[in-house]
């Protein structure tokens, strides 16, 4: 468990000070993976350096199980460090080691004898699939696989938390999922909490569990993800969410595709965290005497289930429209019928 | 080629030629350390370096560029007291050794300096975050990680330093330059000049050659 209690960074500027960090106080669980996302400049980059002291809160505290962070003198601090992995956008790697060297590096700070490093480097290896790449140096990999080794190297002491500093930002789309699914899958093998900084709500969609938006320094919003999807309050946390659920709907009925419909009625399915497997369509269809079309539609997933919307077209008796309807609303999708003339 | 270079004491030549690898080895393992030295303590007390220390900064490279100010063969004239005190003698190549390392220490210094800097500051990063010491900061990361500069960077200070001892044969501390000076050009003998000459470039592109080698050798980016 990581409490966060009234952090501050005050940055002293010569002009005037900059306040980077405004009174930030967090709960993280245990096992959890925690989103924190903002555009650039909004102090998230600075907020993670304050968890491990990479920078010097100005005030307010840090505890990690029970361990005051911010109160610990520098030794006790490099060792509650080595609990603390940490995983970077532009990878860090030291060029002049192999595979191998890198993530045997954390393990020399911590002074284990070489047999043993050899043989936590090997599991590491395996677990973010790296096998066959263990002496090839970093300039030899690709960007997905530079940030594997830097997930090993950062996992490679235990730590109870995983801090990852935009570790996706310089990847293209399809290295950021797997990527992503590495991490869901370190999640939940070991237990790891992980709290991880981003400007992709695509990545909080995919792996988070909570998420605070911030802005200016300070946390402006924060909830659940699918919480936060479905009702989101701020401006900034609206144009978070429609980087990846679109535009909001208007008025649909305007719609051409809704306008051409002569006869039967357009039905507007809401999930929020419906759980997938409950394949809902083709139960409808089979039980009532309806045919379904499926005109439009935008749902994502979420760690926390499926989230958007689904447009359908629905022909049919029309008393046997209303029963679909009212098992559909005995689900926990919300079904909204859209007039049309 | 007795008939191309009449006057060159062929044995004479052969020992000026270990005198000046003599003076060129000793000189840069001497620059070598103090040069490592100075380049950390300039890197790491810099502002907003791991030891940031405005006082120790000033100093140090204040020193650096006095002494890179000063001609080379002015500062032999002005170590000879302490070379006297040093070695009891200001002649013959290891009374040069004192003056070529203060001539190129603080040369080789800056070219540290300048190394470290190009170290990546998101691994020194990286490494304090995995609770690393400064001491395996230094190195484990700092110097490995910029030993391909370090090296190319040596070969450029051998290869001053060859120059330098040179000018050192100018006032009897032996070697190439002194056999070239007090041999060939103060008889008159000019193809002992030139004999040396062409040794000396060989030197040159013997450690350039070697120097180059190792720096690709060691550069994994």
């Amino acid at each position: 468990m990581i409490e966060i209690d009234k952090l501050s960074k005050v940055f002293k500027g010569s002009s005037h000070d900059v306040q980077a960090v405004d009174q930030i106080s967090l709960q993280i669980k245990k096992g959890e993976i925690f989103g924190v996302i903002g555009y650039s400049g909004a102090g998230k980059s600075t907020f993670i350096r304050l968890i491990n002291r990479l920078e010097e809160p100005t005030a307010g505290t840090v505890s990690i199980d029970g361990q005051n962070i911010t109160t610990l003198d520098k030794k006790a601090l490099r060792l509650s460090r080595q609990e603390i992995g940490m995983i970077f956008q532009h990878f860090n790697l030291l060029w002049s080691r192999t595979v191998r060297e890198n993530i045997a590096f954390p393990l020399e700070i911590a002074g284990l004898a070489k047999n043993e490093r050899n043989e936590r480097v090997n599991q590491l290896i395996s677990l973010v699939g790296l096998s066959g790449k263990e002496d090839a140096y970093p300039s030899q990999l690709s960007g997905g696989q530079k940030q594997r080794v830097g997930i090993a190297r950062a996992l490679a002491n235990n730590p109870k938390v995983l801090l990852c500093d935009e570790a996706t930002s310089a990847l293209d789309p399809e290295t950021t999922d797997s990527i992503l699914s590495l991490l869901i899958d370190i999640n939940e093998k070991l237990g790891l909490t992980i709290i991880l900084i981003t400007h992709e709500m695509h990545v909080i969609q995919k792996i988070c569990h909570n998420v605070a938006v911030m802005e200016n320094g300070k946390i402006v919003e924060q909830g659940s993800v699918l919480d936060v999807f479905s009702h989101p309050q701020q401006p900034v946390t609206k144009k978070f969410v429609e980087q990846v659920m679109g535009k909001p709907d208007q008025d649909v009925s305007d719609e051409p595709f809704v306008q051409g419909i002569e006869s039967g009625r357009v039905l507007k399915l809401q999930f929020v965290g419906e759980t997938t497997n409950q394949a809902l369509i083709s139960r409808v269809a089979k039980q009532y005497e309806v045919e379904l079309n499926i005109i439009q539609g935008n749902i994502k997933q979420t760690q926390a289930g499926a989230y958007g919307a689904l447009y359908l077209h629905i022909t049919g008796e029309d008393q046997v429209i209303d029963q679909a309807i009212s098992f559909i609303r005995s689900t926990s999708v919300e079904v909204e019928v859209i007039d049309h003339d | 080629m007795t008939k191309l270079f009449p006057n060159v004491n062929w044995f004479a030549l052969l020992e000026a030629t270990g005198e000046t690898f003599y003076m060129t080895l000793f000189a840069l393992l001497g620059t070598l350390i103090i040069g490592i030295v100075l380049g950390l303590l300039l890197y790491l007390t810099t502002p907003g370096g791991l030891w940031e220390n405005r006082l120790i900064n000033f100093i140090i490279a204040a020193l650096v560029n006095v002494f890179r100010a000063i001609p080379f063969i002015i500062l032999i004239l002005l170590l000879i007291p302490f070379t006297n005190i040093l070695l009891g003698t200001f002649r013959g190549p290891n009374a040069a050794l004192p003056a070529l390392i203060v001539g190129s220490a603080p040369f080789y210094g800056r070219l540290v300096e300048i190394a470290l800097r190009e170290v990546d500051k998101g691994v020194i990063e990286a490494a304090k975050a995995m609770g690393a010491k400064t001491s395996t900061i230094i190195f484990k990361v700092l110097l490995r990680e910029s030993i391909p500069a370090l090296v190319s960077g040596l070969t450029v200070t051998a290869i001053a330093i060859i120059g330098y001892t040179a000018v050192a044969g100018a006032i009897g501390a032996g070697g190439l330059g002194d056999y070239a000076y007090f041999h060939g050009f103060t008889r008159r003998d000019f193809d002992i000049v030139f004999a040396c000459t062409v040794l000396i470039v060989l030197i040159v592109f013997i450690f350039q050659f070697i120097g180059d080698r190792i720096t690709n050798k060691l550069d994994k980016r």
